[in-house]
């Protein structure tokens, strides 16, 4: 990479308006921050403060209204290369076995899958802990199996951006922590830059360096937290008590950001 | 534990009972039509007995069952495979431009709601009297659903998947291709399997306004000399017919796309 030195994504005064005249929703107002390399950031607001939005302007999926997003210093434009997404369903395909499915953006994109490219995926796939799974069906898989091949399929062309809308939101509360712990090992393994959007303070306290707390209506940032607990983060974590206090004072905020 | 054994015995019973009780139901109502139609003595004009309308599809010649069977078959198959190489690239297009789907939806209901049994003596008379304006007439009953269908299908894509592919920037093509259209399968066979009985019933109402030969016209010329037991042995080698056709589709979805069938099909 020749962009080596400034952040990797940058967000100037981004307003996004959804409509027109008096149907006009303001889903963004003036969303400006910068997120530096390898960087893990959370995002964390409640239902409908524009996160998901943000993401797809990230994405370049959406363009803003007002402002601009720069990645490695260029304005986003269009959908970009080194970018992996993953959303909040894993949106499988059920044609296509796990393997298929890890490989399906090179087929989409170019028509084709060399075998080293049939490798590299599973190797991703042994990276998510589904190494004997290559050749099942998508539908025998648990949510949280089937989100781990999502995560898989987003690796795969090795990008050095991450973005998650809320992935582990549709799982339970154990399948949950366990994804978290195993996205920070494939974080550790790949490091990249990754956006976790999420509205769980737990979540975004466990995996980020900094979050970043939106409110709502419009959405906005309200405040940029650090999030200094020790690396690696285990189960200890949770009882830390600058976890307790930092968790504490992030449900507060929420809590105003709520009762408006 | 006698008690528990013929528990068992009582459990099979049942069990092999509730897999016959389609077999019976239809049994048994054979049983009773056959009874009225002794008792009451109903005039075989009227409405014949099943005895006597075996009796009739039997002392048909096998010859002219085949010939009427593939007159009407042919017709219908033309007929629906014309609407499906004509309507699943006409709901790609309606779906992938604005367009055409403002302009050609509308028409497109426009036929749909046009009874087809008043059209089809017109059609005939345009058409002249081949084979023909009876496949149009066919297609014409039987494409509509297959549109509708498939064009819900193409637009029912989670969008996080049309999403992907754009992030991907695939392109259009693949988006439809790699995406929609297997999306798709689901909705597709299902209208395709409403279609089967469609094209028959499309290929019979042509028969009755002009056709020297099929199913169709087997019915109406035997009702007209009032040889009920002929035609009700039409009738039934026509539902018969229609039936089979009705599986064709079902088959070539379990065997081409397994996936696209829900769990408990498979």
């Amino acid at each position: 990479m020749v962009y080596m030195t400034g952040p990797v994504i940058r967000l100037n005064d981004v307003s996004q308006v959804f409509g027109k005249h008096n149907g006009a929703v303001t889903a963004l107002a003036g969303v400006s921050f910068e997120i530096g390399r390898h960087e893990f950031v959370a995002i964390v607001g409640p239902s409908g403060c524009g996160k998901s939005t943000l993401l797809r302007l990230i994405a370049g999926l959406v363009k803003p209204t007002s402002g601009n997003v720069e990645i490695y210093g260029m304005p986003v434009t269009e959908p970009r290369d080194e970018i992996g997404i993953v959303f909040q369903r894993p949106t499988l395909l059920p044609w296509f076995d796990v393997l298929g499915n890890v490989t399906f953006p090179l087929r989409h994109k170019y028509g084709r899958v060399s075998e080293s490219e049939r490798e590299q995926a599973k190797d991703l796939l042994s990276l998510v802990g589904l190494a004997d799974f290559a050749h099942n069906r998508v539908d025998e898989l648990s949510g949280g199996m089937q989100q781990r091949v999502a995560i898989a399929r987003a690796l795969l062309h090795d990008p050095d951006i991450l973005l998650m809308d809320e992935p582990f939101s549709a799982l339970d509360a154990l399948t949950r922590d366990q994804m978290s712990f195993d996205l920070l090992r494939i974080w550790s393994e790949r490091p990249k830059t990754v956006i976790f959007i999420t509205h769980s303070i737990q979540e975004a306290l466990l995996l980020s360096d900094r979050a970043i707390i939106m409110s709502k209506r419009p959405g906005s940032v309200r405040e940029i937290k650090d999030v200094d607990l020790p690396r690696p983060r285990t189960v200890a974590t949770l009882s830390d008590p600058h976890f307790a206090a930092m968790s504490n004072h992030l449900r507060s905020q929420l809590l105003e950001i709520n009762a408006f | 534990m006698p008690s528990s054994a013929s528990n068992s015995v009582w459990r099979r019973v049942l069990s092999f009972m509730d897999k016959l009780t389609p077999a019976l139901t239809f049994v048994a109502v054979i049983a009773v039509w056959e009874i009225a139609c002794r008792v009451f003595r109903i005039p075989v004009f009227l409405l014949p007995a099943p005895s006597v309308i075996v009796n009739a599809a039997f002392d048909q010649q096998a010859g002219i069952w085949l010939g009427n069977i593939w007159a009407t078959l042919r017709v219908a198959i033309a007929g629906y495979v014309v609407a499906i190489a004509v309507s699943i690239p006409l709901a790609v297009a309606l779906v992938s431009y604005r367009f055409l789907s403002r302009t050609l939806y509308p028409a497109l209901v426009v036929i749909q709601t046009t009874p087809i049994v008043a059209i089809a003596p017109i059609i005939v008379v345009t058409l002249g009297s081949s084979d023909l304006p009876r496949v149009v007439i066919t297609f014409l009953i039987t494409f509509f659903p297959i549109v509708v269908s498939t064009a819900t299908g193409l637009e029912a894509t989670p969008p996080e998947l049309i999403e992907l592919s754009r992030s991907l920037k695939a392109g259009r093509v693949r988006e439809m291709l790699h995406i929609r259209l297997p999306y798709a399968v689901p909705y597709i066979f299902s209208s395709l399997k409403i279609a089967t009985t469609l094209s028959v019933i499309g290929a019979v109402i042509a028969e009755f306004v002009a056709a020297e030969r099929g199913l169709g016209f087997y019915i109406m010329f035997s009702t007209s000399l009032f040889e009920m037991p002929k035609a009700f042995a039409g009738l039934v080698v026509l539902v018969t017919l229609s039936m089979l056709f009705f599986c064709v589709p079902k088959a070539v979805q379990a065997w081409l796309f397994p996936w696209s069938l829900p769990k408990s099909n498979r």
